[in-house]
């Protein structure tokens, strides 16, 4: 029997509505239909969710870790990017 | 269900790097791993195996409740059944989802286990001779796994850590339908208290031998200590499962099988009697009670599932070639 690899799925969950959808595991499936049919099955059987994604999982294209520091630490030094950078006089009130 | 310590030998890393040091550092801070992040090769193997181990317990720990699902006293009692050995199913899933983020693929983890090289919680290869022991399977079997896994749901492998804190929330359910199904026996007639003390005498001490051979055998608790796979040795989780059980079963009018058991005035602490390691061993080693049914069943299972699987990819083919 040559038993083809069954394509594996990233699963999205919203919450409730107002939220995003979160990243909440995977599953295999053999195409989209059964992959959310699984995900149901899998990932929300206490009303853990509203609406579902699946994506497959060679379809995401990730950040390699060790570019973490050229990526986001240049950031750590950026703190003009924040509200409290600036002072305002108290007496100005909340802003 | 359930991930056992079975502290299969492993030849572990004296892994001396710069990188190593840095991995090290990171765990030392509480830093979570993640799947693309450097590890030590050790650090990789340890996690499939522990990972893959835990999902065979829950997919094979569907069988032994599987039994009764027929034969539950009542609908309600079904229905809680059905959902119970459905979450056994789902805890599977998650846990092989986490283990393929360590770049091992599903098809290995199954053959692993079907071909029997992978093992699973000894605990499954006991059978489930009476209604009670469904029961006793929720309370005990479910009690102790929650023990072990709440502390994994701190491990410092991020997708292993996240799976675990979805199947503690749910095994919750687990021990309380397991109790409540004991309390009712042992409410009921006396052939139902009997029912139930039967099964607590056969599963009490499968049950303990669940948190793994002794802290002074396990040559390998040290690495997975200080890698934070692990956060409690055997010995410490074993000792604090009876000490929460121990009032449990007293609270049902139950007697445990074991005369040395006794409550230690100065140190609070239930102590216990010798474990059959020997029992233990043989159990793992493929020869307890039920090993080969319960491989045979999922042999089964997944060889008459294959033209599913194949037609389910042939339909997909098919699909993608209209499509294009």
């Amino acid at each position: 029997m040559a038993e083809g690899r069954t394509p594996l799925w990233e699963v999205f969950v919203r919450a409730r509505n107002g939220l995003a959808h979160k990243h909440v595991g995977s599953v295999h499936a053999a195409d989209a239909a059964m992959a959310l049919q699984a995900a149901r099955d899998v990932y929300t059987r206490r009303g853990e969710g509203l609406s579902l994604w699946v994506v497959p999982s060679n379809a995401i294209v990730a950040s390699d870790p060790s570019d973490r520091g050229m990526l986001f630490e240049p950031t750590g030094s950026k703190i003009y990017r924040h509200p409290t950078f600036y002072e305002v006089p108290e007496d100005v009130g909340h802003m | 269900m359930y991930s056992q310590a079975l502290n299969t030998k492993d030849t572990a890393a004296a892994d001396a790097s710069p990188d190593a040091d840095r991995f090290q550092a990171r765990i030392d801070a509480e830093e979570r791993i993640e799947p693309n992040d450097w590890m030590p090769e050790a650090y990789r193997r340890t996690l499939i195996r522990q990972i893959s181990q835990h999902a065979h317990s829950e997919v094979v720990g569907m069988l032994p409740e599987g039994n009764w699902i027929t034969r539950a006293p009542s609908l309600r009692r079904k229905a809680a059944l059905l959902a119970k050995v459905q979450d056994e199913g789902g805890h599977g899933l998650y846990l092989y989802s986490a283990a393929e983020t360590l770049g091992v693929s599903r098809e290995e983890l199954t053959d692993q286990l079907l071909s029997g090289r992978a093992k699973y919680s000894s605990i499954f290869n006991y059978p489930t001779l009476s209604w009670a022991d469904i029961g006793t399977i929720g309370w005990l079997v479910d009690g102790a796994a929650i023990m072990n896994q709440i502390p994994l749901c701190r491990c410092s492998f991020g997708p292993y850590a996240r799976a675990m804190i979805r199947v503690c929330r749910e095994e919750s359910f687990h021990q309380r339908q397991g109790y409540e199904i004991m309390l009712t026996l042992c409410r009921g007639t006396p052939e139902q208290k009997a029912m139930a003390q039967d099964a607590l005498n056969r599963w009490w001490w499968p049950c303990l031998m669940m948190f793994g051979p002794p802290d002074t055998e396990s040559a390998h608790s040290d690495t997975s200590m200080r890698w934070k796979i692990k956060r409690f040795t055997n010995d410490a989780l074993r000792q604090k499962f009876v000490d929460a059980t121990v009032p449990q079963g007293q609270f049902l009018g139950l007697t445990f099988p074991d005369p040395e058991l006794r409550l230690d005035e100065a140190s609070g602490h239930w102590q216990f009697g010798t474990i059959d390691w020997d029992e233990f061993r043989r159990v793992l080693a493929g020869n307890g009670p039920c090993n080969r049914d319960r491989l045979t069943a999922r042999q089964k299972a997944h060889a008459e599932g294959a033209w599913v699987r194949d037609a389910a990819l042939a339909h997909a083919a098919k699909q993608q070639r209209k499509a294009a």
